[in-house]
C-alpha cells in the first residue's frame, strides 16, 4: 500500500502542467533545450539508454503478470471468478468510494486553497502550512485515530470520511500553488465587466484551476484504489482489501489475480479519464512584464464561516488522529517503548527508506536525462511506462513480484534486493518528475562552456549540472523516502523473514487490537514524514516565484 | 548557499545509507546456517509462523536460551504461509512451519514437503493430536465458542448448534471473521462432519446473516460494544482479554456448544519440519521443545490461554477442562482448507 503518496504526477504529459508542486519546467523550455543539445552530442551514451530501457521493461512486469495469469487461468475460470456477486459488491463499494470522495476532496481542496490564498482571513499563512500537514499522517494511522475515537465506524461513509481527510491536501497543494500564479488582471477585467465575487470565482478562477484540480483528483483516485489499511480498519471492503484477504487465504491464487485484473482496469480507466478531461486549452500568461501579486478579498460577515471551515478541517484531519495517538501513548507509558523492537523497527525503516530513495533516484536519472536532453517519442514512451506501473496498487505489484521471483529468480526471493526493486517500481515517478524538472532548469550552455574550457564531459556534468540540480535530487529522494516509510502491503509480502518496519509492526499491533502498543509506531511514522511534508509544502511555494 | 555544504550533505546521506544497509542486512539475512553433524542443535532456523506472534516468540526465546539456536519468525496466516510453502517448494528458506489450525498443515503435507517428525517428539504427543502420516504434530489446541453480549441476548435465546445460525431469525445478529484462518478451520470441520452440500447451504445463509469483521479480537470488541449480539470465535481471545484489562470482553460471555456439535470443534494447531530445511537438527529440536514439558508449560502459564495437548501438562486453571468440551471427533489430517476457501469464495464471503 502506498499509504501517502504526495503530489506527484502519474502521467507523463503532466510535466507541462503547473499543477504539480515538485517544480515543473516551464512549457516553453522544451524545444529550446533540444536545439541547444543538438549541437553538443547527437546520441546519448549507450549505457544510459540501456539502463533506462531495462528499468522501464522491469516496470512492465506487474502489468504483464496480471495479463499473463489472466490468459493462463483461462476464460471459463476467470469469468467465474470475475462475474460473481462478491465482485459486484466490491465494484459498487470501490466505485462509490471514488465517486463520493474525489469530488469532496476537490471541493475541499479548492475551497481551502482559495481561503488561504485569496482572502484577507487573519492567520491565512498559518493555515496554509497546517492544511498540508495531513500528508504526514499516513491514511492507516488516520484511520486508527478515528477508530480509537469512534470505535463503531464502519462502511462506505467511514471510508469516505477518513479518505477525504487524508487525501484532500493532494488537491489543496497544487491548487494553492496555481492560485498564486494566476494573473489578477483577468479577474479584474471580469469584475469590470460586471461579474460579482462569485461570478469571478466560478467563471474565471475555477476554469484556470482545471489542471491542478484534475491532477490532484487523479492522485486521490489512485490512492483510493490502492489503500488497504485505512479501509480494513473500518470494515469497508474494496478491491484492494479483498485481494489482501484472498492473499491471506490462498497466497496468490487465481481469485486474487482475477480481482487484481479488475482493479488494474479501474486504474487505467482513471488514468485515461483524467487525460481526456484535461482538454487542450492552456492558461498561460503571454503579456510582457511580471504579473502582479493577486489581490485578496475581505470575507466580511462570512469570516466566522471561513474560520469554521479551516479550523474544522484541521481538527478533523490532524487533531483527531494526533489526540488518539497521544492518548494511547500516555496510557502505554514508558513500557511500550522498552521492548527494543521500536528502535529496531525505526532503524530498519530508515535504512530501507534511504537505500530505496538513493537507488530509485539513481535508476530514474537515465530516464529523466533522456527525456530532457534527448526528447523523442521513445524517451516519452519510457517515461509513461513507469508512470503506469506506479499507479497500480502496491498489492498488485507485490503479488506479481512474489510469484515471478519464486518461479524464476529464486536467489532474489525474500531478499532486500527484491524489496528495493519493488520500491523502485512503485515510487520511481516521484523521483522522475523532480529529477526531470531539476535537469530542465540547468542551462546546458554552462556545461558546454566547462567542456570548451577543457573539462572532461563527465567532469563538466558533475562540476556544473549536478551542482545545480542537487536540490531537485534531494526532493526526489525525500518523496521516495516518504512513500517507503509508510508502505505496508508490498513490504509484508516481499521482505526477508524477520523484517520489522514501523508499518509492519504498527499493523501487527492494530490487528490484535493492541492500540496502546501500536502508538509508538504511529508516532514515529508521523515524525519521519513531517520534514518531507514540509519540504513538499515549501517547494509548492517556490513555483509561484517563477 | 555554498556548494561545499551541499556536497557535505550528500556525502552524509550516503554515509547514513551505508549504515542503514548494514543494519538491515544484519537483521534481515539470518537464514538457516547448517548444523554440525554431531547431532546437537546449533546455528539458526527460520520459522514460518502462523501462530500468535507473542506465543511463538515466547517459545523461541526460551528455546534460544536453552540451545543457543537463533530463531527468526516470518509471520502470516495459516493458508497464506501454507500456500507460500507449496509455491516455494524445495527452495523454501523455511525450517519449521507452525500453524493455528490443522488444514494448512495438511496442505503442506499433501504436497510432500514435510520431513517425518522425530519419533521421540511424536511419542510426547497423544495419538489423537497427531496425523496418521507422522509428518507433523499437534502443538496446542483451541475451542470454538459463541461469544455474546448478555444485554442483547438472553441465555434462552442462545443457539444450541452452530447450524442454527443459518436461520433467518439470526439475520444481522451474529459476527465472524470469515477471512481469518480460524473461522475457515471451523468451516472445514463442518465440511468434514456435515458434507459439502450442507456446508455450502450454511455458508450461503451465513453470507446473508453475518456481519463480517477482520479478526477474532475485532469480533469480540464489537460484541462487547453492543454493535452486534454475538459471534463465533475461539475461546482464548476472551480469556486473554479478561486476564488483561478486560476492556474488550467485560460485557461479553461465552457459550460452549458441546454435544459434539460442529460449533464445539476443537482445532489443533500444528508444527512440522520442512524436508528442505537447511538446518534439520535444530528444526527437529525446536519442535521437540514446543511439544515437550517446557514448551507446553508456556501454554499453561503464559498469556496465550491456548490448550496444552500433552499428558502431564494441564490447561490453565481458568479454562474449561479439555475433557468437558465434548468436541466432535475429527481426524485433523482430513480437514480440507482449499475446498473451504473455494466454497467461501463461491458464497461471496471472500
Amino acid at each position: 500500500m502506498s499509504a501517502t503518496l504526495p503530489p506527484v504526477s502519474p502521467a507523463p504529459e503532466r510535466r507541462d502542467s503547473p499543477s504539480v508542486p515538485p517544480a515543473s519546467p516551464p512549457p516553453s523550455a522544451g524545444s529550446a533545450r533540444a536545439d541547444a543539445v543538438g549541437g553538443v552530442r547527437r546520441r546519448p551514451s549507450p549505457f544510459i539508454v540501456a539502463v533506462a530501457f531495462t528499468v522501464s521493461l522491469l516496470g512492465l512486469l506487474p502489468l504483464g503478470y496480471v495479463i499473463v495469469t489472466g490468459i493462463l487461468t483461462g476464460w471459463t475460470e476467470l469469468s467465474a471468478l470475475v462475474f460473481r456477486p462478491r465482485v459486484g459488491e466490491l465494484l459498487a463499494n470501490t466505485v462509490g468510494l471514488v465517486v463520493v470522495t474525489v469530488p469532496l476532496c476537490a471541493a475541499i481542496g479548492v475551497g481551502a486553497a482559495w481561503l488561504v490564498g485569496r482572502t484577507r482571513l487573519p492567520g491565512a499563512p498559518v493555515f496554509a502550512v497546517l492544511l498540508a500537514a495531513p500528508l504526514a499522517v499516513p491514511a492507516f494511522v488516520n484511520s486508527y485515530g478515528w477508530v480509537s475515537a469512534i470505535p463503531s465506524l464502519n462502511g462506505l461513509w467511514s471510508g469516505v470520511l477518513i479518505a477525504t481527510l487524508s487525501y484532500f491536501p493532494l488537491v489543496y497543494l497544487p491548487c494553492a500553488a496555481a492560485l498564486r500564479r494566476l494573473d489578477p488582471t483577468v479577474e479584474e477585467a471580469a469584475g469590470s465587466l460586471g461579474s460579482g465575487a462569485w461570478g469571478v470565482f466560478f467563471r474565471v478562477i475555477l476554469p484556470q484551476l482545471r489542471l491542478p484540480i484534475l491532477g490532484g483528483s487523479l492522485l486521490v483516485g489512485l490512492h483510493l484504489l490502492s489503500e488497504y489499511g485505512a479501509f480494513a480498519m473500518v470494515r469497508f471492503d474494496t478491491f484492494t482489501t479483498a485481494i489482501v484477504e484472498q492473499y491471506r487465504s490462498t497466497f496468490n491464487g487465481p481469485a486474487a489475480n482475477a480481482l487484481a485484473g479488475v482493479l488494474v482496469l479501474l486504474c487505467l480507466f482513471l488514468l485515461v479519464g483524467e487525460s481526456g478531461a484535461r482538454g487542450r486549452s492552456r492558461y498561460a500568461r503571454i503579456g510582457s512584464g511580471v504579473a502582479r501579486t493577486p489581490t485578496r478579498r475581505s470575507l466580511g460577515r462570512l469570516l466566522p464561516l471561513g474560520y469554521l471551515f479551516l479550523g474544522g478541517l484541521f481538527v478533523l484531519s490532524i487533531g483527531v488522529p494526533f489526540t488518539s495517538v497521544v492518548r494511547w501513548l500516555v496510557q502505554g507509558g514508558a513500557s511500550v517503548w522498552a521492548d527494543g523492537v521500536v528502535g529496531e523497527a525505526f532503524l530498519q525503516t530508515v535504512g530501507y527508506g534511504l537505500i530505496g530513495a538513493v537507488v530509485t533516484c539513481l535508476l530514474a536519472f537515465p530516464i529523466a536525462f533522456l527525456a530532457v536532453r534527448y526528447p523523442s517519442r521513445l524517451a516519452r514512451g519510457l517515461e509513461s511506462v513507469n508512470y503506469l506501473t506506479s499507479s497500480l496498487p502496491g498489492i498488485v505489484t507485490a503479488l506479481a513480484l512474489v510469484t515471478v521471483s519464486i518461479r524464476f529468480v529464486q536467489p532474489l526471493y525474500q531478499t532486500m534486493v527484491l524489496v528495493i526493486a519493488t520500491y523502485v517500481l512503485m515510487f520511481l515517478p516521484r523521483a522522475l518528475v523532480n529529477l526531470r524538472a531539476g535537469l530542465a532548469q540547468v542551462p546546458v550552455g554552462l556545461e558546454e562552456a566547462a567542456r570548451s574550457l577543457g573539462r572532461h564531459p563527465l567532469g563538466a556534468f558533475l562540476g556544473v549540472t549536478a551542482r545545480f540540480f542537487a536540490p531537485s535530487a534531494l526532493a526526489a529522494g525525500a518523496l521516495v523516502f516518504l512513500g517507503i516509510v509508510t508502505e505496508l502491503t508490498a513490504t509484508l509480502l516481499l521482505a526477508p523473514s524477520g523484517t520489522r518496519t514501523l508499518a509492519i509492526q504498527f499493523w501487527s499491533k492494530v490487528n490484535e487490537i493492541n492500540y496502546v502498543g501500536a502508538a509508538p509506531y504511529a508516532l514515529l511514522m508521523i515524525v519521519l514524514s513531517l520534514p518531507v511534508t514540509y519540504l513538499l509544502f515549501a517547494r509548492s511555494r517556490l513555483t509561484s516565484v517563477s | 548557499m555554498n556548494l561545499t555544504r551541499k556536497w557535505a550533505m550528500i556525502v552524509g546521506i550516503a554515509g547514513v545509507t551505508l549504515l542503514g544497509a548494514t543494519a538491515c542486512s544484519a537483521n534481515g539475512a539470518t537464514s538457516g546456517s547448517t548444523a554440525p553433524s554431531d547431532g546437537s542443535p546449533s546455528g539458526s532456523i527460520t520459522v514460518y509462523n502462523a501462530q500468535h506472534e507473542e506465543l511463538t516468540q515466547a517459545w523461541a526465546d526460551e528455546f534460544t536460551k536453552e540451545t543457543g539456536v537463533e530463531v527468526t519468525l516470518r509471520n502470516g496466516e495459516d493458508p497464506e504461509l501454507g500456500n507460500q510453502l507449496v509455491q516455494e517448494g524445495t527452495a523454501s528458506k523455511a525450517d519449521v512451519f507452525l500453524t493455528e489450525n490443522s488444514p494448512a498443515m495438511s496442505l503442506v503435507d499433501n504436497a510432500g514437503l514435510f520431513a517425518p517428525v522425530d519419533k521421540a517428539t511424536l511419542a510426547q504427543v497423544p495419538d489423537r493430536f497427531q496425523p496418521s502420516s507422522g509428518n507433523w504434530t499437534g502443538i496446542a489446541a483451541r475451542s470454538t465458542v459463541f461469544a455474546y453480549n448478555p444485554a442483547l441476548l438472553s441465555e434462552d435465546q442462545l443457539p444450541s448448534s452452530l447450524l442454527d445460525l443459518a436461520d433467518p431469525s439470526w439475520k444481522g445478529r451474529w459476527a465472524a471473521s470469515p477471512s481469518g484462518a480460524d473461522f475457515q478451520a471451523i468451516v472445514s470441520a463442518m465440511l468434514e462432519l456435515k458434507g459439502e452440500s450442507a456446508t455450502t447451504a450454511w455458508l450461503k445463509a451465513m453470507k446473508t446473516n453475518t456481519v463480517a469483521y477482520k479478526g477474532n479480537s475485532t469480533v469480540m470488541k464489537a460484541i462487547n460494544a453492543g454493535e452486534i449480539p454475538g459471534g463465533v470465535i475461539y475461546h482464548y481471545y476472551w480469556y486473554a482479554d479478561q486476564a488483561g484489562t478486560g476492556e474488550n470482553s467485560a460485557n461479553t460471555r461465552m457459550h460452549y456448544f458441546k454435544n459434539q456439535d460442529p460449533g464445539a470443534f476443537l482445532s489443533l494447531s500444528g508444527g512440522g519440519v520442512l524436508a528442505s530445511s537447511p538446518n534439520p537438527v535444530a528444526a527437529q529440536a525446536f519442535l521437540a521443545f514446543i511439544t515437550g514439558k517446557a514448551g507446553q508449560t508456556i501454554l499453561q502459564t503464559g498469556t496465550s490461554f491456548e490448550y496444552p495437548i500433552v499428558d502431564g501438562v494441564s490447561a490453565n486453571p481458568a479454562l474449561l477442562p479439555l475433557g468437558d468440551l465434548d468436541a466432535p471427533k475429527i481426524d485433523p489430517s482430513q480437514l480440507n482448507g482449499t475446498l473451504v476457501t473455494d466454497l467461501m469464495t463461491q458464497a461471496g464471503l471472500l
